[in-house]
C-alpha cells in the first residue's frame, strides 16, 4: 500500500483525510483570533462548571442558613449569601446547568423546525413558499420578548415553558436562512442530476439542502445562544422563568433587587455571570462567522 | 408576452400588493394573540375567574367569552372587536384596555424616542469611525463597547446604574417619572411629561423629569447604540471600498468630505432601515427598563398586568407594540423606496 491513498481506490479514507486537514486549518485560523479564543474559554468554563458543579460548589445551593442571611462576600461566602443565607457562589455554579438546559432546549427545537420549514419552502417554491414565508414574517414582526412573555403568561411559568416560548420566537431566522440556501441549491446541476436519477424531495431536502445550510446555521446558533441566555434571564427576572428555589441567574437578580441598595452583591453577582457567558457566546459567534461565513471566506 | 403595464397602473399594483402584505401580517399578529389568549390555556375561563369560582360565574364568563361557539367564529368576532378598538376590559384597572394603553403609551414613546436619539447621535459617528479606522485601535475599542452592549442584561445594568448613580453618587433621581410631590401637578396635554411641563411653564418639574429619565434614557441609548454602531460599521465598510470613493479622493476631496459627504450619504439609505428597526427594539427593551425604573409606560403596565393574571391587558399591550413594530417596518420600507433613487 502506498503512503498516499489513491482517491479513486479509497474515497472514504481520502474524504476523512480531507476533513481532518480542513479541521486543522480551521483550528489554526481560529487560534489566531484572540477574542474568539476568549469566547471559547468562557464557553468551555461554563461547560466545566455545569459538569463539575457538585465538586466546584462550596455549599449546598438549596440549604438555607438563616443566621447568615445576606452575609457579605468573604472567606466563608465568596460572593456573599442571599436572603435565605444560601451561598451565592454555589448557586451560580449550579445555575450554569439551568442556563445550559434552556439554551439546549431552545436550540434543539428551534433550529430543526426553522430548517425544515425553510428548506421545504425553498424547495417547493410557489404557494407553499409564500404561505410559509408569510407565517415566518408574522413571527419576525412581533417583538420577541413580548411574545415569549404573553406565551408564558398563558401557559404558566416554568423552565420548560420559558424554553418553549423562546423557541416560538427563535425559529424564523433559521427558516429564512434555509430558504435562501434552498433556493440556490434546488436549481443547481447536481441537484437536478439527483432528481433525474429518481431521488425524492425528502431525500433532496435532507441530504442535499440541509447540509448546505449547516455552516451558516452554526454561526447563527452561536449568536443566538447569547440572545437566548438574555431572554431567558429576562423571563426569569420577570418571574416567568425558572421558579424558586431553582438557582436561575435571572431569578436570582430578581430576588436581589429588593436588597440592591444595602446588599448589592445579591443582585450584582448573578448579573455578571449572565454578562460573561453571553459575551462568551457573542465572541465565539463573531470568530466563527469570520471563519465559516462563505461570503466573508471568498474575499480572502 | 403581455404588454408592459403603464407606470400609473404599476404603482397602484405595487401599493395594493404592499398593503395586502401589511394586512396579512396584522391579521397574523391578531391570530397569534388570539391563539395565546383563547386556545393555549387549557381553560381560559379558569384563567379569569380562578379555581374557586361558583358554577354560575363560570358559566356566565364562559358565555361572555363565546366559548360555546366554534373557534372560527370566535376568531372572527375577535377580529371585529379589535377593529372597533375593543380590546376587552382590564380586570386590574377595570377600564377598557385601549384607554389604559393610550394612557400609558406616550410615556413609553417619550423614553424610547430619547433613547433612539441618543443611540443615533452617538452610534452613527462611532460606526463611521470604526469603519474608517478598520482594524485599528478605534475600531477595536468601539467594537468592544458594542459587544458589551449586546451581551449585558439590560435590566441588570439598570439596577447597577441605580445603585451607583442614584444611591451612591446621587447624580440622578431614582425610580418613577417625577418626585412624589410633583406627581399630578402638570395637566396632561400630550402625555409626554417633558413637553407638558415645558408648555405649562413648570420648569422645576421639567428639570425634575429630566433628572428622573437620564438613567433609563442612557441605558436605552446604549442598548440601541450597540446595534446602530455595528450596522453603520458594516454598511460603511462596504461603501468605503467602492470606486466612487477612490474617484473622490483622486479629485482631491478632503478626507472628511469623502467620508461624510460621499460614503455616509450613500450609507444613509440602508441606515434608515436599521434605525427604524432599532426603534422597535427599544419599545421592547423598555418593558424591562420600565419595570426597573417604575416608569409609567406600556412595559410597566404589561408587567403589572401579568401578575394580576390580566390576560386582556397583556395581550392588548402585546398587540399594540406588535402593530407599532409592523408600522415601523412599513415606514422603513417606504423611506427606503423614496430615498433610494434606484428603487424608484
Amino acid at each position: 500500500m502506498s503512503v498516499i491513498a489513491d482517491p479513486i481506490i479509497d474515497p472514504k479514507r481520502a474524504l476523512r483525510a480531507a476533513r481532518i486537514a480542513e479541521f486543522k486549518s480551521f483550528a489554526r485560523r481560529f487560534m489566531r483570533n484572540p477574542l474568539g479564543m476568549v469566547g471559547l474559554v468562557i464557553v468551555i468554563a461554563l461547560l466545566v462548571c455545569a459538569a463539575l458543579a457538585p465538586i466546584l460548589a462550596t455549599h449546598d445551593p438549596y440549604l438555607p442558613a438563616l443566621s447568615d442571611r445576606l452575609a457579605a462576600p468573604g472567606a466563608e461566602y465568596w460572593f456573599g449569601a442571599d436572603e435565605l443565607g444560601r451561598d451565592i457562589y454555589s448557586r451560580i455554579i449550579y445555575g450554569s446547568r439551568l442556563t445550559l438546559l434552556i439554551v439546549a432546549l431552545v436550540i434543539v427545537t428551534s433550529a430543526p423546525v426553522g430548517l425544515v420549514i425553510g428548506a421545504i419552502a425553498g424547495n417547493y417554491g410557489g404557494w407553499v413558499d409564500r404561505i410559509f414565508m408569510r407565517i415566518t414574517d408574522v413571527f419576525l414582526a412581533i417583538p420577541k420578548l413580548l411574545l415569549a412573555l404573553a406565551f408564558v403568561a398563558a401557559l404558566g411559568p416554568g423552565i420548560v415553558n420559558a424554553a418553549l416560548a423562546i423557541t416560538l420566537t427563535a425559529w424564523p431566522p433559521y427558516a429564512r436562512l434555509a430558504r435562501a440556501e434552498a433556493l440556490i441549491v434546488r436549481n443547481s446541476d447536481y441537484v437536478n442530476a439527483i432528481r433525474l436519477a429518481g431521488a425524492s424531495d425528502f431525500h433532496i431536502i435532507v441530504y442535499h439542502i440541509m447540509p448546505m445550510c449547516l455552516s451558516s446555521v452554526i454561526v447563527r446558533m452561536t449568536f443566538d445562544m447569547a440572545g437566548i441566555i438574555l431572554t431567558a434571564a429576562g423571563l426569569g427576572f420577570i418571574g416567568l422563568g425558572a421558579q424558586p428555589p431553582l438557582p436561575e441567574w435571572g431569578a436570582m437578580i430578581s430576588t436581589g433587587r429588593k436588597f440592591i441598595f444595602d446588599q448589592w452583591w445579591v443582585a450584582t453577582v448573578p448579573g455578571f455571570a449572565i454578562f460573561i457567558v453571553s459575551l462568551g457566546f457573542n465572541l465565539l459567534g463573531d470568530a466563527m462567522r469570520d471563519l465559516l461565513d462563505p461570503h466573508l471566506r471568498q474575499r480572502r | 408576452m403581455t404588454a408592459p403595464r403603464p407606470p400609473a397602473v404599476r404603482i397602484i399594483f405595487g401599493i395594493a400588493s404592499w398593503l395586502l402584505t401589511v394586512a396579512i401580517t396584522l391579521l397574523g399578529l391578531a391570530a397569534l394573540t388570539f391563539f395565546i389568549g383563547r386556545v393555549l390555556p387549557i381553560d381560559p375561563v379558569l384563567k379569569i375567574v380562578g379555581e374557586k369560582a361558583a358554577p354560575e360565574v363560570y358559566q356566565r364568563v364562559f358565555l361572555e367569552l363565546g366559548l360555546d361557539k366554534p373557534v372560527w367564529q370566535q376568531f372572527w368576532e375577535y377580529i371585529i372587536k379589535i377593529l372597533r378598538g375593543d380590546f376587552g376590559t382590564s380586570f386590574s384597572t377595570t377600564r377598557p384596555v385601549l384607554t389604559d394603553l393610550l394612557n400609558f403609551f406616550p410615556a413609553t414613546l417619550e423614553l424610547s424616542t430619547l433613547g433612539l436619539v441618543l443611540g443615533v447621535v452617538l452610534g452613527v459617528p462611532m460606526g463611521v469611525a470604526s469603519a474608517y479606522w478598520h482594524e485599528k485601535w478605534p475600531d477595536h475599542l468601539i467594537r468592544i463597547v458594542g459587544l458589551i452592549g449586546y451581551s449585558v442584561p439590560i435590566f441588570w445594568l439598570g439596577l447597577v446604574g441605580l445603585f451607583v448613580f442614584y444611591y451612591r453618587l446621587g447624580w440622578v433621581s431614582g425610580p418613577g417619572q417625577l418626585d412624589v410631590f410633583f406627581v399630578g401637578v402638570v395637566d396632561r396635554w400630550t402625555g409626554s411629561i417633558l413637553i407638558d411641563s415645558a408648555l405649562q411653564g413648570e420648569w422645576e418639574i421639567f428639570f425634575n423629569a429630566i433628572s428622573h429619565m437620564t438613567l433609563p434614557t442612557i441605558l436605552l441609548g446604549y442598548y440601541s447604540l450597540a446595534y446602530i454602531s455595528r450596522m453603520t460599521r458594516s454598511v460603511m465598510l462596504d461603501q468605503l471600498t467602492r470606486e466612487y470613493v477612490l474617484t473622490a479622493r483622486l479629485k482631491g476631496a478632503s478626507e472628511f468630505r469623502v467620508v461624510m459627504g460621499h460614503a455616509l450619504r450613500n450609507a444613509a439609505i440602508p441606515l434608515v432601515t436599521v434605525i427604524a428597526l432599532s426603534y422597535g427594539g427599544l419599545l421592547e427593551g423598555s418593558v424591562l427598563i420600565e419595570t426597573i425604573f417604575s416608569w409609567p409606560g406600556i412595559g410597566n403596565y404589561i408587567y403589572s398586568s401579568l401578575f394580576a393574571a390580566d390576560m386582556n391587558a397583556v395581550l392588548g399591550g402585546t398587540l399594540l407594540v406588535g402593530v407599532v413594530f409592523v408600522f415601523l417596518n412599513m415606514l422603513s420600507d417606504v423611506l427606503y423606496r423614496t430615498l433610494d433613487p434606484r428603487s424608484r
